[in-house]
């Protein structure tokens, strides 16, 4: 198909650069410089898209970011499927390959049209009235339906090959918007010396100069339009203390200036070359922001004003100036803004025949009515737009003229091929609302202009009201000019914003006249928009607010009949404002049509929130680079690499991997965890204990700060002896837990649980810094400096002996005992102590030797039957003795009675943490859970944990339980099932039986002590 | 993602620090001697302050040190940044919201 609505000339397209693409998978000629949309209007096509419910055709309703309605796939292969974009922001390339959304079987022919004749029994929140009964059907029955008849595209199934990079960025200026008041703005801020950050969403700087009319342009300092961008774009280019970047959004506005912006870098290419990340997304610091976000032209609102065929005035003027394209044949312009009437002119002289301006206020305009009268083209003030016809493109309007008191005189139809409506213009104020600041209702603009800042933050141009041009520029450039200065004041303080400034309040609008429609067309004193927002029709034909969301004026009216008054409630109600628009052409609409009903004024009704990001974001532009292995960091140990050529598999225990067990030929977890946990009792097993938090705690206040903080007695513990620490936080509960061995006079080598290391050390310097700073103490994690091998088990003496220096036995080195020498020559720290119940001995070597000393002790142990074992044997072994862990055993309710730990308190002392609680009367009920033993009366099952207990099985519910199942096993050394649970108390129940609900039935189990092996504790002081 | 001051170092990222809650709260000395009642406000009250409140930063992955920041919950603006043991300034009225 021929570009049949090219123009001859003009525009900023490059028409020596064909460009072939498909749509649907039919293909088209454009030009390089086109947009998809621009493209396909070139080519006679305006359905675009089906919309959201009622699959009504839609075609192009704007030229830009505002775009709710053409949204497409862009398809390059099978992984890389971009649904939902905006084809106004699609730029062209070679080979182009897009696709509609939204329909089936086809764009023309779309069977969810079907929702269209529906739609009276779908209208707003009809899924909260509908689809009840049965109630289980709306899970699996009606919401899947809804959600696949309802919708947007689809996403790819396959992962994301493209790459995604990051960049933190700080600057004295962001600029947001590189059109009239933002390129001014940049380079006022940069005569300063100032360093500047300039970003656009669109494919080049300029904004409205960009749509600016070949012929009619405005002069700016002397120069036509385009010449002055290019002067300007050189200018700031030739500047090393600019950044301009194009085809970047500022999609968010976080707390103190920080601005996250979007900038894609490929999807422009008909051929990316692999290495170039696609997106990039910025994380921007700015002392000072600059907004100059522009505006967005408001749609009308009359029955049928969705045809494709039917769009904004400035799009068309976009389409035709920047693009070379000619929207329509023949076209009627429904207007409320004296803007139409400039357009109206281009349009003829573009070969565009205007039919009629059919203006919606009283009366039209003086002068810019008589000049188009002048130019034959009829005008109808006081009009009223009754409907639209045409199934896949308007073909008619249907007009006539509103007489005193609303009656409807002379209706008649208008053929036309083009629609194009005015409503005024919108200050985009997305990204100023998002930084918190207020806005506040401009009655002449009949439009929200920015209010109070509450960031460090200016508004400039359009996006405050500043319409003209020279406006814009002026407006522009003392922002720039402020922003350096104060970006770079001396006397400016830290984070701080310092006192929040208002912008001066919105000027009064520029003369019509005056105002030449480059910048954006001067939004006229008159006043179009909401004020000019019909009450809801009573026609029966569909007048759209929300485009995107599918939303009426009746559904509005519906809301509140319904007796929702808030705006917050009807946006939710209706759905209007939502989704990836973010209502960009529907709030002021709304909110129009909501004020006149509840009979309040707009600034009363209020201002949905605006919520980012401004436009859809990829998903891989948040990831960045934290995908697959770079997505969390992975902690493994020295002797991770042995552990994995020994079949080890490996668990996630925070960042950790740990080796959960070791797989031989033919086994399975439990034969494997049976076979580690019979071998390491009947002669040694070695264990990677690496991963247990260790922290150094040094400095002649030691011993108090311990004494301080752990309820252990520490000032009694001899150097070179160890004990078992608990930790409690000052709410009395279990912390942490480990045993901390004294090195030295004032040094303890603490160790933590292997998940609780950080907090242990946060909760350490958070008393040490805050509350006892008169310690003299240092705190050292070291974690990750000591390699630990635990050899556990009757041998694990026989082992070690020929491999170390200290007198290992059992008079010089007894249970709980710690000694410094070398192991294969290596300087070690020794512990001589046992979580498993054997005799057992942990040998800590700095890191860098845990490979080779671990290897040396696996090759001693050889002639002793060594077994590698891994964390679920260590955990069978522990619950066998009847050891908690830690949060498995404890929850943060958990006080050390309750887990039968009231040994370790040292009774003397006057205070630790934790201490206090302990005498809340609470913390001593007699019904507390306790820490008991389970045991099934069948040897072989072993319950679930989380398991809740019951006394009576038979009761009926809700039954409140008495305790659950904590640690669940089966022992092989004692062959049966045990367990571990807090019980109500439970030290009280010894030998009750209790119940245990199973998915199979109520276990009977009988309340035993947690010690199931070797309660005497023979084998640990072997 | 806020920027903050640390007493130490200088402004750095959010994701630099942990919130530590309110600050200003003291340990009692030998919390035996304190009623039930005192414990548990101890422990568990806390303001719910709308505007400027005190509250305890630790630059946690930076230089560790724990320190005190004057922030006005209603705008997320920080006022001041201060050492442990110093008394809170006296930052005034908060630049944001009025007092409610």
């Amino acid at each position: 198909m021929s570009q049949a609505f090219r123009t001859a000339d003009g525009g900023r397209v490059d028409r020596s650069r064909p460009v072939r693409f498909t749509f649907d998978g039919r293909t088209y000629g454009g030009l390089a410089g086109d947009t998809l949309a621009s493209a396909l209007l070139a080519n006679g096509v305006h359905l675009l898209g089906r919309s959201f419910k009622y699959h009504r055709p839609r075609g192009l309703l704007a030229a830009g970011a505002e775009e709710p309605n053409a949204l497409v796939a862009v398809r390059r292969d099978a992984a890389r499927v971009t649904p939902n974009l905006r084809a106004t922001q699609v730029e062209l390339y070679e080979g182009l390959e897009a696709h509609s959304q939204n329909r089936w079987p086809s764009l023309a022919f779309d069977c969810g049209a079907l929702n269209d004749f529906l739609s009276p029994f779908i209208p707003a929140g009809f899924y909260y009235k509908t689809f009840m009964w049965p109630r289980a059907a709306w899970k699996s029955l009606y919401e899947p339906r809804i959600r696949a008849a309802a919708g947007l595209g689809r996403a790819p199934t396959l992962p994301d090959p493209d790459r995604y990079a990051n960049r933190f960025a700080h600057c004295d200026v962001l600029i947001v918007g590189a059109g009239p008041a933002g390129l001014a703005a940049a380079a006022a801020a940069a005569v300063s010396g100032a360093r500047v950050i300039v970003c656009d969403e669109q494919s080049e700087p300029g904004g409205s100069l960009l749509s600016a009319s070949a012929r009619g342009e405005p002069a700016i300092e002397g120069r036509a339009a385009a010449v002055w961008l290019r002067e300007m774009l050189a200018a700031l280019a030739a500047r090393d203390n600019v950044t301009l970047l194009s085809r970047t959004t500022a999609f968010g506005y976080f707390p103190h200036n920080f601005v996250a912006l979007n900038e894609r870098l490929t999807d422009h290419l008909a051929a990316p070359d692999g290495e170039r990340p696609r997106e990039r997304l910025w994380q921007v610091r700015a002392r000072e922001v600059v907004l100059a976000t522009g505006s967005i032209e408001r749609p009308l609102v009359f029955p049928g004003n969705d045809r494709p065929g039917v769009m904004l005035t400035s799009a068309a003027r976009t389409f035709l100036h920047r693009y070379g394209v000619r929207a329509g044949t023949r076209t009627v312009l429904v207007t409320a803004d004296d803007s139409a009437y400039e357009s109206a002119l281009e349009l003829k002289r573009s070969g565009v025949e205007v039919a009629l301006i059919a203006d919606l206020r009283e009366s039209a305009p003086a002068t810019p009515g008589e000049r188009a009268r002048l130019a034959g083209i009829p005008v109808l003030a006081s009009a009223a737009v009754l409907g639209s016809s045409g199934r896949l493109r308007v073909n008619a309007v249907r007009v006539a003229r509103r007489a005193q008191g609303g009656a409807i005189r002379e209706p008649r139809t208008v053929g036309c091929d083009l629609v194009l409506m005015s409503g005024g213009f919108t200050p985009s104020v997305h990204l100023f609302s998002q930084s918190r600041g207020k806005l506040s209702w401009e009655e002449t603009l009949q439009a929200f202009v920015p209010g109070r800042a509450a960031e460090r933050v200016r508004c400039a141009g359009a996006c405050r009201g500043m319409f003209g041009l020279e406006e814009a520029l002026t407006d522009g450039r003392s922002a720039g000019t402020a922003a350096a200065r104060e970006a770079r004041s001396p006397g400016r303080t830290g984070v701080s914003p310092g006192e929040l400034r208002a912008p001066e309040p919105a000027a009064a609008p520029a003369q019509a006249t005056a105002s030449e429609p480059a910048a954006a067309p001067a939004s006229a004193a008159s006043g179009g928009g909401a004020a000019s927002v019909p009450a809801a029709p009573t026609s029966g034909a569909k007048a759209f607010v929300d485009w995107q969301n599918d939303v009426t004026s009746k559904d509005l009216a519906l809301a509140m009949r319904e007796g929702f008054r808030s705006i917050e409630h009807i946006k939710r109600y209706t759905t209007t404002g939502m989704a990836t628009d973010q209502g960009k052409t529907s709030n002021l609409n709304a909110l129009g049509i909501v004020s006149r009903s509840l009979g309040k004024p707009i600034p009363e009704v209020g201002l949905t929130t605006f919520r980012p990001p401004y436009t859809p974001i990829t998903f891989g532009s948040f990831a960045t680079t934290a995908r697959g292995e770079l997505f969390d960091p992975v902690r493994t140990t020295p002797m991770h690499g042995w552990a994995a050529s020994q079949g080890a598999v490996f668990e996630d225990v925070g960042l950790w991997k740990r080796a959960r067990y070791f797989l031989r030929a033919g086994e399975d977890l439990h034969a494997a965890v049976n076979r580690e946990c019979l071998a390491t009792r009947a002669s040694c097993g070695i264990f990677d204990a690496s991963t247990l938090g260790k922290i150094e705690v040094v400095g002649k206040d030691a011993v108090e700060f311990m004494n301080r903080l752990y309820v252990n007695a520490w000032g009694s513990l001899a150097v070179g002896r160890c004990r078992y620490g608990i930790l409690l936080r000052d709410d009395g509960f279990v912390y942490d837990d480990g045993v901390v061995a004294r090195v030295g006079e004032n040094r303890f080598h603490v160790t933590t649980t292997t998940g609780g290391a950080p907090r242990v050390l946060a909760l350490m310097e958070d008393y040490l810094q805050t509350e006892w700073q008169e310690l003299s103490v240092w705190l050292t994690s070291t974690t990750e400096q000591w390699a630990v091998i635990a050899v556990q088990g009757p041998r694990a003496r026989a082992v070690l002996e020929g491999l170390t220096d200290i007198d290992i036995s059992a008079a010089a080195l007894p249970h709980m005992a710690v000694a410094t020498g070398r192991i294969c020559g290596v300087p070690m720290r020794l512990f001589r102590v046992s979580f498993s119940g054997e005799l057992g001995f942990e040998v800590n070597v700095p890191a860098d030797f845990g490979a080779p000393v671990w290897e040396a002790i696996w090759q001693a142990g050889q002639a002793h039957g060594m077994t590698p074992y891994g964390t679920e044997t260590m955990h069978v072994m522990r619950a066998e003795k009847g050891y908690i862990i830690v949060g498995q055993d404890t929850d943060g309710t958990v006080t050390p009675d309750d887990a039968g730990l009231t040994w370790a308190i040292g009774k003397s002392k006057p205070d630790f943490v934790g201490k206090r609680s302990l005498q809340r009367p609470a913390m001593n009920a007699p019904d507390r859970r306790q820490l008991v033993g389970l045991l099934t009366s069948d040897p072989r099952t072993v319950l679930e944990e989380g398991a809740q207990i019951l006394a009576d099985p038979a009761t009926p519910p809700p039954m409140r339980p008495m305790g659950h199942v904590t640690s669940s096993y089966y022992s092989a050394c004692l062959g049966r099932s045990i367990a571990l649970a807090l019980v109500a108390g439970g030290r009280g129940r010894l030998g009750q039986t209790l119940y245990a609900p199973m998915p199979a039935g109520s276990v009977p189990v009988q309340v035993v002590s947690p010690v199931f092996y070797d309660p005497e504790g023979k084998r640990l002081h072997g | 993602m806020l920027l903050i001051n640390c007493p130490y170092c200088g402004e750095r990222p959010e994701p630099e620090f942990v919130n530590g809650g309110q600050a200003h709260l003291v340990r009692p000395r030998r919390p035996a001697d304190v009623s039930t009642q005192e414990w548990t406000d101890y422990l568990y009250r806390r303001d719910n302050t709308r505007g400027v409140q005190a509250e305890r930063w630790r630059h946690a992955r930076g230089c560790g040190r724990f320190f005190n920041a004057l922030r006005d919950t209603t705008t997320d603006q920080f006022l001041a940044t201060y050492k442990v043991g110093e008394p809170r300034p006296d930052a005034g009225a908060a630049p944001g919201e009025p007092r409610r």
